[in-house]
């Protein structure tokens, strides 16, 4: 029996390191290849030992899907190509594409430079990786080989994120990656059409939350930065460079002008002005307004959005700043925090989710007192606030692309398992499918029942499809035909044709059932008793009276003789092949039982 | 399958193919070569225009003078200019499905078409399509409604009255259903019926057709369509081309194992090569422009016009024109500039690496951030003030009718330091210039048409027959070879152009000789449809018994039940055979009656005699006697009184009325023999 197998090597019963192995029909795919935050051992990257020990990658997977450029879907990537080894085919979008190396050579430097590591992906081996990519369109049906397609849908989440439907035949999958349902500032809503995989792999973040309106969302995260300006306070809003800090800008820049506030806003160095350019130019990837009204106006042309300079972070008075990473665990925005920490008038904003081991998790959970490196205790005085404006779609929405999509089967990843347990009780109560919830490791198997495409002949399709527009649609419609395998080619032929295909002769099995009945009349006279009496009885078919004295039910021959003995008698001959036995048959015994008698 | 050709027009095609129980339009062209029997429209008042003289019949009649003006010895209609729409009484456009778009030049006439015709399904075409198309209306209904005309002329299209009148007014082809432009507001509701797709998209259409867009080379986002069932293929290659400029490359492997390939959009000029065009365009500008005369490119506001840019950007440094202002004037002059640098993912490699630096693909940002190239909505207003010259403009529209270009052809045409080049290859450059004359101004006629010429042609056509064995399409080995490639074009490429006869190498030349359409012509293609897709389903495929009859080759008989939903077909296994409930009442004798639309399977094989006879014996007949005759053997079985005559592929049981007696014989018969 076909089945689907799925190994989560990442994000099963977890946030972080989203690697999934789907086997399907015989194709090997890897989705994602990402690392985790949380860890700096060997646990950050995922186990790709689990593939083979010791055989080559590339002959075991056959391509490789990156659905978005967040490092905990991308940052194993150069380390599983060029120092595990692996040659085959990546797909991503093209956005991904442009922006998923400028992401991997800041993480290499925060990793390498700043923490000293050695032993880790090098510049060039990020080259080397991304040579192994190609860019995929939305909506595109790639050929990966002659059998397994993958085609990309819109995701939101950020800027090229996307789903990927990765097919077999008639068997399919679709991993979501991370989405987003609703469409934010600067991205549009995830879509997917009913495409009725076999199996659904969904991420599950926010797999308990219904989140209220983004508006209030909004208005709650301008009141709480107005009133820390206001009075003369500093706001750190740790981000990643790419995705929320854009919608985040967008809405500070507004409210700014609208309000004629005066407060320096900054963005963290570097890759910000770069990152904003990307969005200009993949403006086709952003929502329906920014895309209608970027020629009068490019929603990413920031005024009151400057850079930052690491020196600004000791400047008096109030000021904004947006720093990179999002999870305070490195870089810029931990240094600033670490500034900013001790004074309460200051605040620091969350603007998502957190893995667990991160300064942003330690504080988010209430702890006040961290120990930094080098046992320094930091305590935080600052306010600390958690908005949740990641890009996540919430119970609601996940419910909402399962109704979509229409899958037979539904599996988590990426979420914690106890908020899992309850969405897959949900999913399996409204849906009536199965769910499953793997954790690292654990593979899970379903059997799937393709319907196995044959062709027709079309002389054939058509003959039947004419009876199957009679009257009597109760009774269903046999259509009888030849299976014709050679090779892997699978053809369904009338029998005639499967005879002449193979030039085979037909062999003909013929009946002649000798009825005698008494009538002392002449032949003919039998003759024309037998046919009056067939057309009475046989309405449906067609029943004829021959120039040379026989009588013709469909193709069945009746001829009268005399008896050769008794004069009384006469034999009915009764002729039919092999092919009319059902009404050869009943012709018989309809005749055995006698003529009525003819009125005189 | 058969073809509508609704446009006379090759490179501005629209035709319909009907294609199992769907009806495609493809493309949608709207021939705009109309207008120039028409009066420019000035932008400005112009004397000149206004007093020119009306036209009179020989015999000195002149109630057509309002309509009909002379100027140098042609004749213009003097009315708001008229475009020569699609074909559409040939077949009732109500019921096209979908509308397929080539290239954004190929959907001019979509407002006349969804907005008028009763239409009401989806048309298809890529992003940059649709919004370059979009600038392209826009501009063109912006040209013609911002100079209203009073006037509207139809006397002269009266038959008897068009019949009088001189070449080329007298040849001109279904003058009264020449059509005036279409609104803004025709335009959005038109474009809200495109559903936009990309390349490589499978579009399912009623699940009896699948429709991709492909690449083709020519311009930003334009596609030719591959139109297939699970065997059949048909080829939809429009304005495409294989030189390298911005867009994607075309995608010619994709185009392999067609049917049938219709072949539309070639280049309009199969004599010039377009780099020595684009060096020549280069050329005559600076020696313009260093002699203090004024260069006016007239053009359309997308296409060669970023590659002319490009080629400027690189050009004028070296050639000492840093100073020259380049100024390029069209309503949607900024959003074309601008749309140009979005659309990475439909540029070719070298301008796709650009943005992931991230950096604008086509370096005419650079030209407007160094204040070398302005662009303008219009010669009013900011243009005015800022204008010097010698400068360099280009500016719509390019036949000469209608636009800006009206205004720099009265302001500049007295002088013959100016020069006008023709870059757009769609108009005649001397019918485009006819109501100028006489005229001072060098013309410098450089056309670059970019789409495949006829060396291309070929070369693609071998590519395309070429064929590759794919395992469903497989047909018998050595028929493949055979099965040929119907190449369907308009008639314009079966003959050399007119101006060059003797140019035999101007036409198409395949084999089978390509089938040729005109406007309003209804082709049947060639083509014979032999299989459709049927699924089984897994329980029915468990159940069937496969039987190697030849090595390599197995058969299975099949008894299904057969399902066809949404032009889909399952089969499915038969239901179990329901015990009919004993039933008390009398049944009616039609009950019993078979039915004869059952039919039993075939029989081959043959039947060993020696065998047959054993096997009769061990069921209990004793008395088996058997005779040979001329063609095989006659069984006989004495006191049952039956016969049976066995031949090489016959055999004939003849017994009397005894049921019971002749299905044993026929279940023996039976066990010999291979059911179909």
């Amino acid at each position: 029996m076909p089945e689907i197998k799925v190994t989560p090597l990442g994000a099963g019963q977890d946030v972080g390191r989203s690697c999934i192995l789907v086997s399907i029909a015989g194709k090997n795919v890897m989705l994602d290849c990402g690392m985790h935050m949380g860890y700096n051992d060997d646990r950050r990257f995922p186990d790709f030992s689990y593939i083979t020990q010791n055989g080559r990658l590339t002959d075991f997977l056959d391509c490789v899907i990156i659905s978005h450029f967040h490092l905990d879907h991308c940052g194993a990537l150069p380390y599983f190509s060029e120092m595990v080894g692996y040659d085959g085919p990546i797909y991503m979008t093209h956005p991904t594409k442009a922006i998923c190396p400028i992401l991997l050579e800041d993480y290499r430097k925060i990793t390498v430079d700043k923490k000293g590591e050695t032993n880790f992906f090098t510049s060039q081996m990020i080259k080397d990786c991304m040579k192994k990519v190609v860019a995929v369109h939305l909506h595109q049906t790639v050929q990966v080989d002659d059998e397994l397609e993958i085609k990309a849908y819109y995701a939101g989440h950020v800027l090229g994120a996307a789903m990927f439907q990765i097919k077999v035949g008639s068997e399919s999958a679709v991993y979501t990656g991370d989405y987003n349902m609703t469409p934010d500032r600067h991205l549009g809503a995830a879509w997917i059409d009913k495409c009725r995989p076999n199996l659904l792999i969904t991420e599950s973040t926010y797999a308990t939350t219904i989140r209220d309106s983004k508006r209030c969302r909004e208005r709650d995260f301008l009141k709480k930065v107005h009133e820390t300006v206001e009075r003369g306070g500093k706001v750190l809003i740790p981000v990643f460079a790419l995705g929320r800090a854009q919608e985040l800008c967008i809405l500070l820049e507004t409210f700014w002008e609208r309000m004629n506030l005066k407060a320096p806003i900054y963005f963290s160095t570097g890759l910000t002005e770069k990152a904003n350019h990307y969005y200009k130019l993949f403006i086709t990837w952003t929502n329906q307004k920014i895309r209608k009204t970027f020629v009068q106006r490019n929603m990413f042309e920031f005024k009151h959005i400057k850079a930052f300079d690491r020196a600004f972070a000791d400047n008096p008075g109030p000021m904004v700043v947006f720093a990179t990473p999002g999870m305070l665990h490195a870089g810029q925005s931990l240094q600033i925090f670490r500034k900013w920490a001790g004074n309460e008038k200051n605040m620091v904003i969350m603007p998502g989710y957190c893995v667990q081991g991160t300064v942003g998790h330690k504080i988010l959970s209430g702890q006040r007192k961290l120990e930094m490196e080098g046992r320094q205790i930091l305590e935080v005085k600052m306010q600390v606030e958690y908005m949740s404006f990641s890009a996540h779609a919430d119970a609601k929405g996940i419910m909402q692309l399962v109704r979509q999509a229409e899958p037979d089967n539904v599996l988590l990843v990426h979420g914690e398992a106890k908020k899992m347990e309850f969405l897959k009780q949900k999913i399996e109560q409204e849906f009536h499918v199965n769910c499953y919830m793997p954790a690292n490791g654990e593979t899970v198997t379903l059997l799937t029942h393709p319907n196995i495409p044959v062709g027709i002949s079309l002389g054939l399709l058509k003959r039947e499809m004419a009876l199957g527009l009679l009257p009597d649609a109760k009774r269903p419609k046999l259509m009888h035909g030849t299976l014709i395998m050679k090779d892997n080619n699978f053809r369904l032929v009338s029998s005639e044709q499967a005879l002449k295909e193979l030039g085979l002769a037909e062999h003909q099995l013929r009946f002649t059932c000798r009825v005698h009945i008494h009538d002392t009349r002449k032949e003919q006279e039998t003759v024309l008793r037998v046919y009056s009496h067939l057309k009475s009885v046989l309405k449906a078919h067609s029943v004829q009276h021959l120039p040379d004295g026989s009588v013709m039910v469909e193709s069945i021959l009746i001829q009268a003789t005399a008896h050769s003995e008794d004069p009384g008698t006469k034999v009915l001959l009764v002729s039919w092949t092999y092919q009319d036995e059902e009404l050869g048959s009943y012709l018989t015994s309809l005749l055995k039982k006698g003529l009525p008698q003819a009125p005189s | 399958m058969k073809l509508y050709s609704l446009s006379g027009h090759p490179t501005l095609p629209c035709n319909v193919l009907k294609f199992k129980s769907t009806t495609i339009m493809l493309d949608c062209g709207l021939d705009m070569t109309s207008t120039l029997n028409f009066l420019p429209l000035p932008l400005v008042q112009s004397p000149r225009l206004s007093n020119l003289p009306g036209w009179a019949l020989k015999d000195g009649n002149t109630f057509l003078d309002k309509e009909l003006k002379e100027c140098s010895g042609h004749v213009f209609v003097d009315s708001v200019p008229e475009f020569c729409l699609p074909e559409t009484e040939l077949i009732d456009l109500s019921t096209v499905d979908v509308i397929l778009i080539s290239n954004y030049h190929c959907m001019m006439a979509l407002p006349y078409i969804t907005e008028h015709t009763g239409f009401t399904g989806t048309v298809y075409a890529t992003e940059p399509t649709v919004q370059i198309g979009r600038l392209l209306m826009e501009e063109l209904v912006n040209f013609i409604e911002r100079v209203p005309k009073a006037q509207s002329a139809s006397l002269w299209k009266n038959k008897e009255v068009q019949r009088l009148l001189p070449a080329p007014l007298k040849d001109a082809v279904e003058v009264s259903t020449w059509r005036r432009c279409y609104t803004m507001q025709e335009v959005n509701s038109a474009l809200s019926k495109i559903q936009l797709v990309g390349y490589s998209q499978k579009i399912e259409l009623f699940g009896a057709v699948q429709v991709t867009p492909l690449s083709s080379g020519y311009a930003l986002g334009s596609s030719n369509w591959i139109i297939q069932s699970h065997y059949e293929k048909v080829s939809y290659v429009s304005g495409s081309s294989l030189l390298t400029t911005h867009p994607q490359p075309m995608d010619q492997t994709s185009l392999k194992n067609s049917d049938v390939l219709i072949l539309t959009g070639l280049t309009q000029i199969p004599t010039a090569n377009p780099d020595g065009m684009v060096g020549e365009f280069c050329s005559n500008l600076a020696l313009t422009v260093r002699n203090g005369g004024n260069v006016l490119i007239p053009c359309y506001p997308s296409g060669v016009i970023y590659d002319l840019l490009e080629c400027l950007y690189q050009y004028i440094d070296s050639a000492g024109l840093s100073n020259v202002p380049f100024y390029f004037i069209s309503p949607v002059a900024n959003s074309s500039l601008e749309f140009a640098q979005i659309f990475a993912e439909w540029l070719c490699h070298n301008k796709q690496t650009k943005v992931y630096l991230p950096e604008p693909p086509f370096p005419h940002a650079e030209l407007i951030q160094t204040n070398k190239l302005k662009h303008y909505p219009s010669i009013h207003g900011d243009f005015s003030n800022e204008f010097k010259q010698p400068c360099v403009v280009f500016t719509g529209h390019p036949s000469l009718r209608f636009g800006d270009v009206v205004h720099f052809m009265e302001l500049w045409g007295k002088s013959s330091l100016n020069t006008v080049i023709f870059t757009e290859p769609d108009f005649s450059y001397l019918d485009a210039l006819a109501p100028y004359q006489p005229l001072a101004m060098k013309c410098i006629y450089c056309p670059i048409d970019t789409r495949l010429n006829f060396i291309q042609v070929s070369k693609l056509l071998k590519e395309v027959q070429m064929r590759k064995l794919r395992p469903e399409r497989r047909r018998d080995s050595h028929k493949v070879a055979q099965v040929p490639l119907h190449v369907v074009c308009p008639e314009q490429y079966t003959q050399p152009p007119p101006a060059q006869a003797h140019r035999m190498d101007l036409v198409i030349d395949c084999q089978p000789p390509a089938m040729s359409y005109r406007r309003a012509e209804v082709l049947a293609l060639p083509f014979k449809r032999r299989y459709e897709k049927i699924e089984i389903m897994p329980e029915l495929a468990d159940s069937l018994v496969p039987l190697e009859i030849k090595p390599g080759i197995s058969l299975a008989t099949v008894s299904a039940v057969l399902h066809t939903k949404d032009n889909k077909h399952v089969l499915q296994s038969p239901p179990r055979p329901i015990q009919p409930p004993a039933s008390k009442k009398r049944k009616r004798v039609s009950d019993d009656i078979p039915d004869c639309k059952l039919l039993k399977p075939l029989l081959s094989g043959s039947i060993p005699v020696d065998q047959f006879v054993q096997t009769l014996e061990k069921h209990g007949f004793s008395d088996v006697k058997v005779e040979d005759t001329a063609k095989g053997h006659i069984v006989l079985l004495q006191e049952a009184e039956t016969l049976i005559q066995i031949e090489e592929d016959s055999t004939h049981i003849i017994c009397d009325n005894d049921e019971m007696l002749r299905v044993r014989l026929r279940d023996l018969v039976l066990k010999f023999l291979q059911k179909f």
